[in-house]
Parts: C-alpha cells; sequence; structure tokens
C-alpha cells in the first residue's frame, strides 16, 4: 500500500509546485501607475520594500494591521484577513492563520502586499522567494510605532494623505483625553491582567505606557525591573494582594471567561481596595491588545473609568 | 536508635525490619508537617513567622489572638499561602501513589503517570472541553465537574491504548516495551492536542493557563475540588497494596492465593487513573513526582509495595508542596511554572533509574 503513496506525493508535488508558479507571476492587471486619488504617486518604497504600483489585493495576516489599514480607507483594497481579524466587521475574514502562516494558502489569494506582524514559519522568506511583497508590523513597543506602522501603510497603500490625518486624529483625541485626568498627590495603582495565570505588562510596554498617560501607577513594576521577562512577567498572588491595586483592568474577558464576579471571587482577594471599592474594570480583549487607532478608545475607557478618583 | 514500639508479629518480615519502616512514617508525617509550616510561611511576601502562627491558631474555633497582621496580609495566610500548600500536598500525594500503583500493576520500574500517557490523555480531553466550550460561548466549561471528568476519561483512555500497545500487544516483558508505547502515545495524544489548538487559536491562552502552573493560582475551591477523588484514590489504593506484592510475584502465585490478578490490576488502573486525571484537573501538568517519589522511598524503606504507598502518598505531598515553595520564591515576585521545577529534578533522576534498572530488570 504504501510503496505507491511516494509516486503520488511526487505528482501532488509538482501540481502544487506548477500552481505556486502560476500564483507567483505577476498580475496582469493594468497598471495604476500616477493614481492621483489621496495624492499618491508609484512607485513608493518603505524601508527596503519598493511598490511599482498601488496594490489592490492586499492580504492582512495581522488583526492590527487589518484595523489600521481599513482606518485609512484601504480596506477595499484587501482582498483578505486573517482569522483572528474580526475588526471591522466587514474585513474580508478567511480561515488564514496569522499565528501559523501558511505561504502556499496566502500566495493562492494571488495578493500584490502581505502584512504581518511577526515572521513565523520563515513566511517573509518563502513569500519573497514568491516575488510576493511583505511588510512587517511588529508589535508596537511605543505610540510612535504605531503612527509609524500607520503613516507607512498609507504609503504603500497609496492613502499617504488619510493616513496622516488618521495619525493627526489619533494625537489630538489622546492630548484631549489626557488634558482630562486629574491632578493628584496620589497616583491610583492599578494591575493589568493579561491572562487567569495572572500575566501581566509593566510600564515598559505598549499597553503600560497607554496606562502611564492615564496618569495610573503600575504594581507590577518591580517584578521586572531589569526587562529580563520583556515586560511581561507572571506575579504571584500574594505580591498583588500586598501591592493592593486601586484598579484591576481584565483583557481575558472574551478568552477566559473572567469579569469583575470572578474575580471578587477569588480567594484571598476580597482585601484588595479594587474589588472592595468595586473598581474591577472589563476591557474588550481585542481593543487591549492591538496597537491600532482604537488604542484611542482604550485610553477614554481606562480615564473614564479611574475619573472619580481624584485626590 | 532503638525503636520503643513492638513488632506486629503476625506481618510478614519483607525486607527490613518494621522497626525501620515504623521510623520512616514518623519521617514522612514530619516531612508533610515541615512542608505545611514552610508553605504557610515562605512566599514572596515576607511576613513575621509568629504572626503567622498565631492566625493559624486563629483557624481553630473558639480562638481569637491578635497577630498584628493586615486584613490583606491574613487573606494571603489563610486564603493563599494555605489552600496553596493543601493542594500541593494532596496533587503531590495523588501523583507518588498513582506512580508507585502504576509500577506495582505494570511490574515496571519506570511506569509514571506521564510517561504511560495519561497526562497527554488527560491534556487532550481537557483541550477538546476547553475549545468546545469555547465555541458555545462558556456553557460547557462552566460547569463545576466537566473538566475533571473529561481529564479522567482521557487519561483512562490513555492508559488502556498505552496497556495495549505495550503489554498485551507482545509476549515481551521489557519495561522498555511498556515505556515506548506510553511515548508513542503521549506523542499521538500531543499532536491531536496541538491540532485542536491550532483550530481554535482563540482558546490557546485559556488551555495553557490551565496546563501550565496551575498551582500558582490556587484556593479553596480547588482544594475542594481534589479532596473526594484524592480521599476515592488513595482509599481503593492503600486498601489493595498488598495485592500489588502478590501481584509483583507472578499471576499464577497471584490466582493460587485467591486473587483475581486481572481484576486487581484493573482496579488499581482505574483507580490511578482517577488520581491522575484529578490531579492534573486542578493543577495542570506537573511531571516526575510519581516516578522520583515512589523510587526514592524503594531505596530508603524497602521494596514491599505495602510500605512504598502509604510513604509515596506523605513523601509525594510534601515534596510537592515544598517545591512549589521553591517556585514562588526562587524568582519573586514572579511565579516559576511548577512543572518546570519537578521537570528540571525528574530528568536526571529518571536517567539514573533507568541506569540501576537496566541491571535490576533484564
Amino acid at each position: 500500500m504504501f510503496s505507491r503513496t511516494p509516486r503520488v506525493f511526487a505528482a501532488t508535488l509538482a501540481v502544487a509546485a506548477l500552481a505556486l508558479g502560476a500564483c507567483a507571476e505577476t498580475n496582469s492587471e493594468t497598471p495604476r501607475t500616477g493614481d492621483s486619488r489621496s495624492g499618491a504617486t508609484f512607485p513608493v518604497t518603505v524601508g527596503s520594500l519598493t511598490l511599482d504600483q498601488r496594490p489592490e489585493k492586499i492580504v492582512s495576516l495581522s488583526a492590527t494591521a487589518t484595523e489600521m489599514l481599513f482606518a485609512i480607507g484601504a480596506g477595499p483594497q484587501v482582498t483578505a484577513v486573517d482569522d483572528q481579524s474580526n475588526h471591522p466587521a466587514d474585513a474580508p475574514k478567511t480561515d488564514l492563520s496569522g499565528y501559523q502562516p501558511n505561504a502556499e494558502a496566502v500566495a493562492a489569494k494571488n495578493p500584490d502586499l502581505v502584512v504581518l506582524s511577526d515572521d513565523r514559519n520563515k513566511i517573509v522568506d518563502q513569500l519573497t522567494t514568491l516575488k510576493i511583497p511583505v511588510y512587517l508590523t511588529p508589535a508596537a513597543q511605543t505610540l510612535d510605532d504605531s503612527y509609524r506602522q500607520i503613516t507607512e501603510l498609507g504609503t504603500l497603500t497609496g492613502n499617504a494623505d488619510t493616513a496622516t490625518d488618521v495619525v493627526q486624529r489619533m494625537k489630538d483625541d489622546i492630548t484631549k483625553i489626557v488634558a482630562e485626568v486629574p491632578q493628584r498627590v496620589q497616583a491610583p495603582t492599578y494591575f493589568h491582567e493579561l491572562g487567569p495565570e495572572l500575566y501581566t505588562a509593566t510600564s515598559k510596554t505598549f499597553i503600560g505606557s497607554i496606562y502611564a498617560l492615564a496618569g495610573l501607577e503600575n504594581i507590577a513594576d518591580a517584578a521586572d525591573a531589569d526587562g529580563t521577562n520583556g515586560g511581561y512577567p507572571q506575579l504571584s498572588q500574594e505580591v498583588i494582594v500586598q501591592a493592593n491595586p486601586d484598579f484591576v483592568f481584565l483583557s481575558d474577558v472574551k478568552c477566559c471567561q473572567q469579569s469583575a464576579a470572578t474575580v471578587k471571587a477569588r480567594s484571598g482577594w476580597s482585601g484588595i481596595e479594587a474589588v472592595k471599592s468595586d473598581q474591577i474594570v472589563e476591557l474588550d480583549d481585542d481593543v487591549a491588545s492591538r496597537w491600532g487607532p482604537r488604542v484611542v478608545d482604550l485610553l477614554r475607557t481606562i480615564v473614564d473609568a479611574t475619573a472619580k478618583v481624584t485626590e | 536508635m532503638h525503636q520503643a514500639l513492638a513488632r506486629d508479629p503476625s506481618l510478614p518480615v519483607v525486607a527490613r525490619p518494621a522497626g525501620l519502616r515504623k521510623r520512616w512514617l514518623a519521617v514522612g508525617v514530619l516531612a508533610v508537617f515541615v512542608a505545611l509550616v514552610a508553605g504557610v510561611s515562605l512566599g514572596p511576601v515576607s511576613l513575621p513567622p509568629g504572626s503567622v502562627a498565631i492566625e493559624l491558631l486563629n483557624l481553630l474555633p473558639g480562638v481569637r489572638l491578635d497577630s498584628g497582621l493586615t486584613e490583606r496580609e491574613i487573606a494571603i495566610v489563610t486564603e493563599l499561602r494555605l489552600p496553596r500548600v493543601v493542594l500541593g500536598l494532596l496533587v503531590g500525594g495523588l501523583l507518588a501513589l498513582a506512580g508507585g500503583a502504576y509500577q506495582g500493576v505494570f511490574r515496571n520500574p519506570l511506569a509514571d503517570p506521564y510517561l504511560l500517557g495519561v497526562a497527554a490523555g488527560a491534556g487532550l480531553a481537557v483541550t477538546v472541553v476547553l475549545t468546545l466550550g469555547t465555541a458555545t460561548g462558556g456553557a460547557l466549561s462552566g460547569l463545576p465537574l466537566t473538566i475533571p471528568l473529561a481529564a479522567f476519561v482521557g487519561s483512562l483512555g490513555a492508559v488502556a491504548m498505552t496497556y495495549l500497545l505495550g503489554v498485551a500487544g507482545g509476549r515481551s516483558r521489557s519495561p522498555a516495551t511498556l515505556i515506548l508505547a506510553g511515548v508513542a502515545v503521549s506523542a499521538f495524544l500531543s499532536a491531536g492536542q496541538t491540532y485542536l489548538l491550532q483550530r481554535n487559536a482563540d482558546s490557546i491562552q485559556e488551555v495553557y493557563s490551565w496546563l501550565l502552573g496551575r498551582l500558582a493560582t490556587a484556593g479553596w475551591h480547588d482544594v475542594r475540588l481534589v479532596l473526594p477523588y484524592f480521599l476515592l484514590t488513595s482509599l481503593v489504593i492503600l486498601l489493595h497494596r498488598r495485592e500489588l506484592d502478590v501481584l509483583s510475584v507472578g499471576d499464577d502465585e497471584a490466582a493460587g492465593l485467591g486473587l483475581h490478578p486481572q481484576r486487581s490490576r484493573y482496579l488499581l488502573i482505574a483507580a490511578a487513573s482517577l488520581g491522575t486525571a484529578a490531579a492534573v484537573s486542578a493543577s495542570g501538568l506537573i511531571g516526575f513526582v510519581g516516578i522520583i517519589v515512589p523510587h526514592t522511598v524503594r531505596l530508603l524503606a524497602g521494596s514491599s509495595y505495602r510500605v512504598i504507598l502509604p510513604l509515596s502518598l506523605l513523601f509525594g505531598g510534601a515534596f510537592l508542596a515544598l517545591t512549589d515553595v521553591a517556585a514562588r520564591t526562587a524568582a519573586a515576585p514572579q511565579e516559576i511554572p511548577i512543572g518546570v521545577v519537578t521537570a528540571l529534578l525528574g530528568g536526571p533522576f529518571f536517567v539514573l533509574i533507568l541506569r540501576t534498572a537496566r541491571r535490576v530488570l533484564t
């Protein structure tokens, strides 16, 4: 039975290779060079990536990148997004995976630009071999990283002007929200929960910087002072209880069914200020883990939730 | 040191004088006590030992002493450390007891809940429940007993597969065959689990938080969850511990003594699998306890299962509770997953057993 397998396998491979070869060929669409919408002129270059014409079949394997693309008006140019890209609702969600990207599955969409957050499974090399342009949007460390990615996506997709507007609006909104933060003698403390196993993020992380804008103090900073955990330590329960945070923010609501009620029910947590004063904030997991335009919403949520603490 | 305890003349002398066994029993009880004291006194938050002792006394009915601790510090002692230590004692005891029972049933010094594929089976079953649970909006995983039951079904299935592959499949009685079967079953089941997680990326976090370091978030509810299974498992195994000694001589001899070797074997396998499943579902995957502890006990106190099993229960509990103290203080205020600590200790130990077992068993 097995003696015939190699031959079948080889034949399958050959067919796949032919199909891939066909995919890799430049598609013969009418070139859109000199597209005057939003003042874009191609070719454009970002870093080492040059696009000769405006991409019309973008594949995004990053939920954050999908949000950025749609925010800057590149939505109509996006043909497929990965299985985690659930915002905006009209994004063309497929079963493509960003966790385990598969070059063949991506190539089958015949994209003229692929946007990725992580280079897993050597996907960048593979797509480059297939002559498919790839732009990486790694997880932002600061807001400036977010602004840069949005701006660069604008340049690459021929939506530079809209992207500039989006970034400016984000900056204005953030300035406005930060201005509402009450002047306090003592900053309220908080614990940001990434998962029920009590992983958290320090002020050194992107999410931590958003809390800092809201004038809050992170109880986890001492746990990863030297940054060996990349800003994401796993805290002992008793350390959290002893630190007595004024607020607990949950970003494991959807993934892991945590809620204000489950936190209150936790053994030994009843004495924490956040539990006593009912200051447990259920965030949207997605908004709290992405670095796209919706960080403004996240900051708004945090500032509104903490506004009542004024002294 | 002479024992004042009178020896029961009706007991057969197995390997060592009974006085020595009694002594080890005392050491085991002492070890559990030491683990208990260390477990509530030590942690990333330093509390005065005297105050901790007073708070423990306050748990007794009618005692009301002032320890000078804040409300939150009291909660750290009674709501976080104490249940965590108790859970460590229960889970460690279960894993060591199950390991010892498997070693007796399979006449194989390398049998361990993890090497037999039990943990992988439990892991796969729980992953199925959690991924289905996410798909059904938490309706399934929200039920209190779903996870331990799934873990039990999964671990029993895995043991059955390993047993059929490794023992029933051939005439071979080599310990290696069973272990290789266990490795194959584990690999197969783990692959199934990985595949499921790939298909349900949104439950990855929940599954992994369950698989790793569940002692870190232990509370009294976990203790309540494990306790009935702990009692049932240890009762069944300890009541049948003499049969393991008979089985180790041989099936024909056991039958000659009026035992039903196959029936005893299945009962012990079911009990050990239930114990492992309860341990896994309460605290995730913690390896090597089931092999380190029974073997250490065997070296110290003799090779009779009548001795090994009760001592494994005590020493296994003490071992895991103390390891957990290390896991939460070594990198304080951060946690080290306890499975990592036991594996670091267990890996080299396993090689040691393998070398000595080769001499003994072939």
